[in-house]
This record gives structure tokens, sequence and C-alpha cells, in this order.
């Protein structure tokens, strides 16, 4: 198995190890199986070595909290000076001029970045199929899906690339492609975590975090990450607290677990729901109460979703015109081309199909005679479902679910029928919705040695008790250590 | 509502997106956004009368002082133009004017 990030940063700050060889050896195993799994649309090699060769030579390597960690980035946060896609032919040329504040971050604390990783395209979707470079594959199948849309991130680490990624989450986008492949994605409260240099797709809802294999890794990278940034105006003031001071401070006996009975009556895999009976057993027997809750509205999350994120995402994505960056469709009739038509044609190439459907479904949403029946109503909705989860979460410290209805499904299965594939989100969209924090971990595998996660939700800016209860499952099982074949 | 919308209805709609559609698009979208319309009908079930909107779970301030401050370049912020005049400091976009 390979190292975690805990592991690595002693090993390099001790001097035990040197940050080249770290970087050498993940290097070594993206490019021995990137060509089958498709994680990555960018390797960085030299730029990887050379930011290694500085942390060797750093001369207080030993204070940072991830010296010679090396660290895979979603292609839709920007990092200066390499390509960032967001996996569209629209933004396949494009150079980010900047860093996010995340990758800004992760570097000062030491981390190597060594590529950037595969996604749905502008992060549309659920199984990374969505991508202009093609789909990403599971590890523990590659005849399947690995999960989306921060699926090359979640293989980058369950195939042991990397021992941290970072994704980004708008409806379960670390939570489902780390449950498909057996990691740990958070996706933290909205606003802990700076989306300065995330690509936009819906603002209100999206949220970056990390990816990893053990609870603690996810705890000592949003140390990393969290914090006020002044280049976001929707980043909270919120203290950070040490994420990983108080893992091991949950008293079981004291920790109260809700289940919404009625969200799980039907809809799941039978594998899916034998396992998460198990993990509630399992949290049972070391003194845990679970308690029966009502979440009346949590069923409406996906039409409240697709309505709210499409209209935003529409709103978004009016950037991408062919004038200030990216791809421009070429002028075939230089005499009749005029504005409007570049605008237009250059979007039409430049957006894949997903895309697309979701422009145009954001935009009716949002046109005059409809705004009022979808848009507002869907907020308005979204207001009772935040008022769900605040009643149940004075009776409760967690929410638990599974995190996906279904382990991952093979490639191809789904991708005509959109609705199909929205409602597998089911139980991850309401976390975006409502901002909460919720992790997604390993509770277990399918006859057919495919993952299962199970996703606990916690309250507004406090991942240390999700963190800690899935901490404490994690140190009573052994999921977390089962690595797929390669 | 579960019917597809309509050629002029999936027109109008393209026009306001600036996307251009060829047939088979117009044709697969209009049927794809009824069915997921049809889908999302089942809000209008819930009473939300009296319920305020939520916009974002955001809660905090965030006016802040009108102070200017250095940003992007402009040499920086026209590198990924598809077309532009670097000297001039300008990006290019076809005639508009006739």
């Amino acid at each position: 198995m390979t190292p975690t990030v805990r592991e690595i940063q002693g090993a390099v700050a001790r001097g035990e190890r040197r940050a080249v060889d770290v970087c050498h050896d993940a290097l070594s195993r993206i490019d021995a199986s990137n060509g089958t799994l498709n994680a990555f649309i960018t390797v960085t090699h030299e730029h990887a070595m050379a930011r290694a060769k500085a942390i060797d030579a750093h001369p207080h390597r030993d204070q940072l909290p991830l010296a010679g960690v090396p660290v895979a980035i979603k292609d839709n946060i920007c990092t200066r000076g390499l390509r960032t896609t967001a996996a569209s032919k629209m933004l396949e040329q494009f150079v980010a001029p900047y860093d996010a504040t995340v990758v800004r971050a992760l570097e000062a604390a030491g981390a190597v970045i060594v590529g950037k990783t595969n996604l749905d395209e502008f992060a549309m979707g659920s199984s990374t199929e969505n991508s202009a470079f093609g789909s990403a594959k599971n590890p523990w199948d590659p005849a399947r899906i690995p999960g989306g849309t921060s699926g090359g991130s979640a293989i980058a680490v369950a195939a042991g690339m990397v021992p941290l990624a970072l994704g980004s989450d708008t409806g379960g986008s670390i939570r489902q492609p780390a449950s498909m492949c057996g990691v740990v994605g958070l996706k933290p409260t909205y606003g802990r975590v700076s989306r300065y240099g995330l690509i936009a797709h819906a603002s209100s809802l999206d949220q970056i975090g990390p990816m990893t294999r053990t609870v603690e890794d996810a705890a000592i990278a949003l140390n990393v990450i969290a914090g006020n940034d002044p280049a976001d105006a929707t980043s909270a003031h919120e203290p950070v607290t040490d994420m990983t001071a108080r893992l091991s401070s949950m008293a079981p006996d004291r920790l109260r677990i809700g289940i919404p009975r009625s969200l799980l009556e039907q809809g799941i895999d039978p594998e899916v729901a034998r396992a998460f009976n198990t993990a509630l057993d399992t949290y049972q027997a070391l003194g845990a109460t679970i308690v029966d809750i009502a979440l009346p509205h949590a069923g409406a999350a996906i039409p409240v979703y697709y309505l709210v994120s499409t209209a935003e995402a529409s709103s978004n994505l009016a950037r991408y015109d062919g004038v200030r960056y990216g791809f421009r469709a070429a002028n075939e009739h230089r005499e009749q081309d005029d504005l409007q038509t570049m605008y237009s044609r250059t979007r039409a190439r430049g957006f894949g199909s997903e895309v697309k459907r979701r422009i145009m479904l954001g935009t009716y949403v949002l046109s005059a005679g409809y705004y009022d029946a979808y848009y507002l109503k869907a907020q308005r909705v979204r207001t009772l479902i935040r008022r769900d989860y605040e009643q149940a979460l004075q009776q409760v410290d967690v929410i638990a679910m599974p995190t996906s209805p279904t382990p991952a499904f093979r490639l191809g299965e789904k991708v005509s029928d959109p609705l199909q594939m929205y409602l597998g989100d089911i139980f991850t969209v309401s976390a975006n919705l409502t901002g909460l924090p919720a992790i997604s971990i390993p509770c277990g595998f399918t006859a057919d040695h495919l993952p299962i996660g199970v996703q606990l939700t916690g309250r507004l800016f406090d991942e240390a008790t999700i963190m800690s209860a899935a901490h404490l499952y994690e140190r009573q099982t052994s999921w977390w250590t089962r690595v797929p074949n390669l | 509502m579960s019917a597809a919308l309509s050629r002029p209805q999936v027109d109008a709609v393209a026009a306001l997106a600036h996307l251009e559609l060829s047939d088979a698009e117009r044709e697969l979208f209009a049927r794809q956004l009824g069915e997921i319309l049809h889908y999302v009908e089942q809000l209008q079930a819930i009473d939300t009368s009296g319920v305020p909107p939520t916009a974002s779970v955001f809660a905090e301030v965030t006016d802040r002082a009108d102070e200017p401050a250095p940003s992007l370049p402009r040499a920086d912020a026209l590198l990924n133009a598809p077309d532009a005049n670097l000297d001039a400091g300008l990006f290019k976009v076809p005639r508009v004017i006739g």
C-alpha cells in the first residue's frame, strides 16, 4: 500500500525520505496506469520534480504540513502557467494566468502538484464520461465509471498515484466518486474554502474539498486550504481550528446519528443497503445512538438542485464567447459572419452535449414567464430543505445516508438518459443546497469488489464532528486499507 | 407538461443562450428538456406560501472598502485571447459596424 499524507510529510520532514524520490514514485505510478484509467488530463513531470527539489532544499521543511506530498488538482482549478481545461474543448489551450487560492495554499504548505485530473466538462455530470479528453475508468473495474465529476481525482487517490487530490463538489462531485472508488471525500461547509480560481459552475453550491485515503489526511488537507480569502466574497470569516486535534476526541457513547428512514425506503441497491446497515451496526456496537429523523422535503432535492444549478450555470457559462479566452470557432463565411454568429457558433462547437443541455435548461427556467414557476419555486423549496436539516441537526450530531444509491455503473449505461443520471445524486445534493459539510468514507464492497460509501452530514462549520465520527468508524474497520489490483 | 418543447420554444431558448443548434440537437433537447421539466413539476405540489427563497446560504455581509488594488496585468489578461492586438492591449472581434 502506498504511503499516506501523514506518512510522507513525516518522512520528508524528518529527512528520512527525499521529496524528489516521493515525487518520482508518484509520477512512475501515474505513468504506469494513466493510459488505462485516464485519471489525468495533464501530468506535470518537470514542474513537479523542480518543486520537489525545492522542498528538499527548504531550510524549514520540517515545519511544512504537506512537505513533499504529491497532490493532484482537479482540472477546473486554476494553476498558473499550467493548462487548465475544465475537460472542455472550450478551454483546451487555456493556460491559467493566476493560481487558485487553494493551489497557493497547498504549495506554501510544501505540496508538490503532479498534475491536473479529469472531470466531467465544467463539472457537469455524475460519471466523468462527459470529458472532452475521454472517459475516466474505475480502478476497481475499468469497464465501469469512477463516478463524477471529480472522477480523475478519486482514481488518482484510489490507485495510489497520489495520497491527496483536490476535487470540487456542486451536487456530490467529491463524495460520489470517492464512494465509487473507495476513498475519503470531504465537501466542507459552503464558505469554508475559497473558490477563487475555481472555474464556476453554480456559484451558490460549488465548494472545493480534499480526497484522500484516510480521514486524518483529509483533516490535514482541510487545515491547509480552509479560511477566509479576500478574493472570494463568499469565503467565511469563521475561525479555522486545527481539524486534526479533535479527530480522536469523539466519545462514541455520546454520538447521535440521525437516519432519514423514509428517504431510504426505495431505490437503493440491496448490496449498498446492506453495507449501510452494517455500518450503522458498527456505530451502535461502539455505543452510538441511532435516531430516526424526518427530512420531509429532502425527496424534492433533485428537482430543486437541477433548477438552481442549471440557472446558475447558464449565467456563469455566458463568459465563454470566443472573445477573451479559449476556443473561437473559425470564421467560415468571412463576408457574412457577424459578432452574434461568432458567439453562437463558438459555443456550439466548444461545449459538449451535457453542458449545452444544462445551459438550455437554465436559460429556459430563468426566462420571462417561467422564472417564478421554476427558479423562484425551487429557491423556496430550498429554504424548506434547509429548515428540515436545521431541525434534524438539533436532535442529532450527524445524519447518515449511503453516499450513492448504487455502486459504480458501467461506462455508457446512463449517457443517453440524463434524467436517470441526475436521480443518482439524491443523497448528495442536499448538502450543497443547505451548505452543510458532508463526508463520504468507505463502508464495504459488493460481491463484484466494487466500493460502497457512507455519507455523514453535519452542522454548518462543524467539519470536526463529521470527521471525528468518520475517523472513529475508519479505525474500527479495514475497508480503507483495500487497494485495487492494477 | 410531459410534452416535448416546441421547435419555436427551443429556438427561442437557444437564441437567448447564444447556442447554434443542429437539427438533431433541436429534436433531442426538445424531448429531453420536456422530460426534465415534467419531472420538476412535482415541486408545484409543495406548499411554499410565506416561505422566503434561498439564493445563497452565505450569511455574512460582504461589503468592503472601495479601494484600488493591483489586479491581473493587461498583458496576462490577453494571453489566452483567440485574437488580440497585444501592442494596443485590445481583444479583437468580428466587425460590428457595417
